[in-house]
């Protein structure tokens, strides 16, 4: 088991045939990822890494059966790539792009208002379910299946915490990378919720960042329902108030969204937030050690 | 982005946003000559820095006639001004708005800003105006009024009206303040803003609605559909290193601390910053690569860092997702060649292609001092910087 994909799910890459959506079509299929298809518009009938491109998103679900997508395309078509993902009908949208205008992203959101599609990102490094499918950037090597869930606003912190499990001898089931906007499709309770509910993730680390009160209300949530161990941390706690810190959403503004904030709440909240982004492997496994579940989580 | 708030206010009259007439200046005798235009009794010098306190620390004044504009202008242009928002280095006025006197009945806030927890627009408004919408936040929250606005229609008047009735504006303005928070908001989404505060809004007693301050950031990302914004950009309101980063795509700022700091990932650069504070050193800057990193852009990463004269060690920290360590390990190679490199440079490589990227360091023949995480490389950066 494991959340959002596995090695069954069929994916199309849209923006296929851009620079950086060839190289990581070439690292998913080399996974194991079943990309079925790419989308490039005036592309059609070409193929990418022996992949068929496609015109448009529709066509390529007609004709693959895909029922995930993951988008390269630039930023200021982005939002159009995931509202056609999300009028084919696809159950999943990865979007990886960044510096998509904010407001694009509120009209995407309100557009995908009752409709089936969950969109994840943009801004975020994908969704990976180990040794089964690797959708988005993430390098497929540190990863190693397990019982760990990862959920992060950050993609480079999501590697660290994940090579740190898994060098320990503790896999994981999957990470997934919520982004780092302030607009997102999902959000840490979303994929808290599905981690809670699947029976092979026995812990999750959640790693959130300044700016915004995601993690306080993913905290308020965890103490409320959760019913396995949650590790966290917050990065930019030497971030200055009113600076944009690289992510759109990374910013202390008003005197909200600060590292200390997050972690005075996660921490009431019964989340153990790692001290440094170096323990985050070790202060899992003290949690681990403690509840019992050690032994159950290591796998190598 | 942020714009000055002459250039706001520029912005929001095209949107039908009243605002009081005014001309820049940035000289003491286009002060006067913008004055002797407005032709009214009373005049407003105002300094223009991004930003907010300004009058507080001296850099607004009322002048009630021509000699006065002349003798308040000499003493603001050149001025160093220091507020909350300018840091204790303070910012030197350059630039002045001579606006015309308006006769102030009562003074309101409106705000549009994103609402991250809804993923909307909304418009927030008091009747505490003219004092920092924070500290109205802080002490009587309860007086703050917001309007969630829904992106298909847009801010809808009976919005507008219930807004400016909770906010205890007088029944006869109520057309003009709706056609005001209308304009706003057009401006808001027409011109990408991330924020466009008006503190304060102000009634007059010949019944007008005015912006008479305006305060307009926009959203970075948007700014290659925003031309005419770019337009506004004053690059002596920037840092110099702040500003050559952006030409490449680096994401840079400025930190005073000395050890520079290049890491791909806005959260791991941010973190690296935490770790490095947390080993007792002090970060010289923030400096995210990006994804698409190139060796040229890794080269002109370096030499930003080094522009800083703080900096006396340099920790570059990578894990490559989206990008190749072999390419940043070139990257480093080719800038420590370039600028012939003298201070301790600790290098930690992991992720897509750490293996030719690290055989790419060892074979350099420079002295680049490898870790082996996160955590060795802080600590050897901290404790090199400190013996020197």
């Amino acid at each position: 088991m494991s959340v959002y994909v596995n090695k069954d799910t069929k994916v199309i890459v849209q923006g296929i045939t851009g620079g950086t959506a060839k190289f990581h079509t070439k690292q998913m299929l080399e996974y194991g990822t079943k990309i079925v298809g790419g989308v490039t518009p005036k592309k059609g009938g070409t193929e990418v890494e022996g992949v068929p491109v496609f015109n448009t998103v529709q066509e390529a679900v007609e004709k693959t059966g895909a029922t995930a997508s993951v988008v390269y395309v630039p930023a200021p078509f982005a939002a159009d790539a995931i509202i056609e993902a999300v009028d084919a009908e696809l159950d999943l949208v990865i979007c990886i792009t960044e510096h998509i205008p904010v407001l694009d992203m509120v009209k995407v959101k309100r557009y995908m208002e009752g409709k089936k599609t969950r969109l994840i990102g943009p801004n975020c490094p994908g969704v990976i379910t180990s040794d089964e499918s690797k959708i988005g950037i993430m390098p497929g090597y540190i990863h190693t299946k397990g019982h760990i869930g990862v959920v992060s606003r950050s993609g480079t912190l999501t590697y660290e915490a994940v090579h740190q499990l898994s060098q320990a001898g503790y896999g994981q089931t999957t990470a997934v990378g919520i982004g780092g906007d302030p607009v997102n499709g999902t959000n840490f309770i979303d994929v808290l919720k599905e981690f809670n509910e699947d029976p092979e993730t026995y812990a999750v680390v959640m790693i959130g960042e300044i700016g915004g009160t995601a993690e306080e209300e993913a905290a308020e949530w965890v103490k409320a329902n959760m019913t396995k161990p949650v590790v966290g941390f917050i990065g930019g706690a030497t971030a200055p108030p009113g600076k944009r810190m690289g992510h759109a959403g990374a910013i202390i503004s008003g005197g909200k969204g600060t590292a200390e904030e997050k972690i005075r709440v996660m921490n009431e909240c019964g989340i153990e937030v790692a001290e440094t982004p170096s323990v985050i492997g070790e202060t899992m496994i003290q949690v681990l050690e403690k509840k019992g579940l050690a032994e159950k989580c290591k796998t190598h | 982005m942020n714009i000055h708030e002459y250039q706001g206010k520029e912005i929001l009259k095209g949107f039908g946003v009243k605002v009081p007439n005014g001309y820049v200046a940035y000289t003491v005798d286009e002060a006067v000559e913008a004055a002797g235009k407005l032709g009214t009794t009373v005049t407003v010098v105002k300094a223009q820095i991004h930003a907010g306190g300004r009058g507080k620390a001296g850099g607004v004044k009322v002048a009630k006639n021509l000699d006065e504009v002349r003798t308040y202008a000499n003493e603001i242009l050149g001025k160093t001004l220091v507020t909350h928002q300018t840091g204790p280095e303070g910012k030197e006025v350059k630039r002045l708005l001579i606006e015309e006197g308006c006769d102030i009945q009562k003074e309101y806030y409106v705000g549009v800003v994103l609402d991250r927890a809804t993923s909307r627009v909304v418009m927030m408004g008091s009747e505490e105006g003219g004092t920092e919408i924070e500290e109205v936040a802080a002490e009587t929250p309860e007086k703050i009024f917001k309007e969630v606005i829904d992106p298909v229609v847009g801010l809808l008047p009976y919005q507008a009206r219930r807004l400016a009735f909770n906010m205890n504006i007088p029944d006869e303005l109520l057309g003009k303040t709706v056609k005001f928070m209308t304009g706003l908001y057009q401006a808001f989404v027409e011109k990408d803003c991330s924020i466009a505060e008006i503190n304060p809004l102000v009634t007059t007693g010949d019944g007008e609605v005015l912006a008479l301050d305006a305060k307009l950031n926009f959203d970075d990302n948007a700014l290659y559909r925003q031309k005419d914004i770019l337009e506004y950009r004053d690059l002596d309101e920037e840092d110099e290193k702040e500003i050559k980063a952006s030409k490449y795509d680096l994401s840079y700022v400025a930190l005073d601390g000395n050890i520079g700091c290049m890491v791909n990932g806005a959260g791991l650069a941010m973190s690296t910053m935490d770790i490095i504070k947390h080993y007792g050193g002090e970060p010289a800057n923030f400096l995210d690569v990006g994804g698409g990193a190139t060796a040229e852009k890794v080269t002109e990463a370096f030499k930003i860092i080094l522009s800083d004269k703080n900096v006396k060690g340099i920790f570059v920290n990578i894990f490559g997702g989206i990008m190749k360590c072999d390419v940043i390990a070139e990257g480093v190679v080719a800038a420590t060649k370039q600028v012939g490199l003298d201070l301790p440079l600790v290098v930690r490589l992991e992720g897509t292609n750490v293996d030719l990227g690290k055989k790419i360091l060892n074979e350099s023949g420079l002295n680049i001092i490898p870790a082996d995480s996160m955590a060795d490389g802080a600590e050897k950066i901290v404790s090199l910087v400190k013996e020197a």
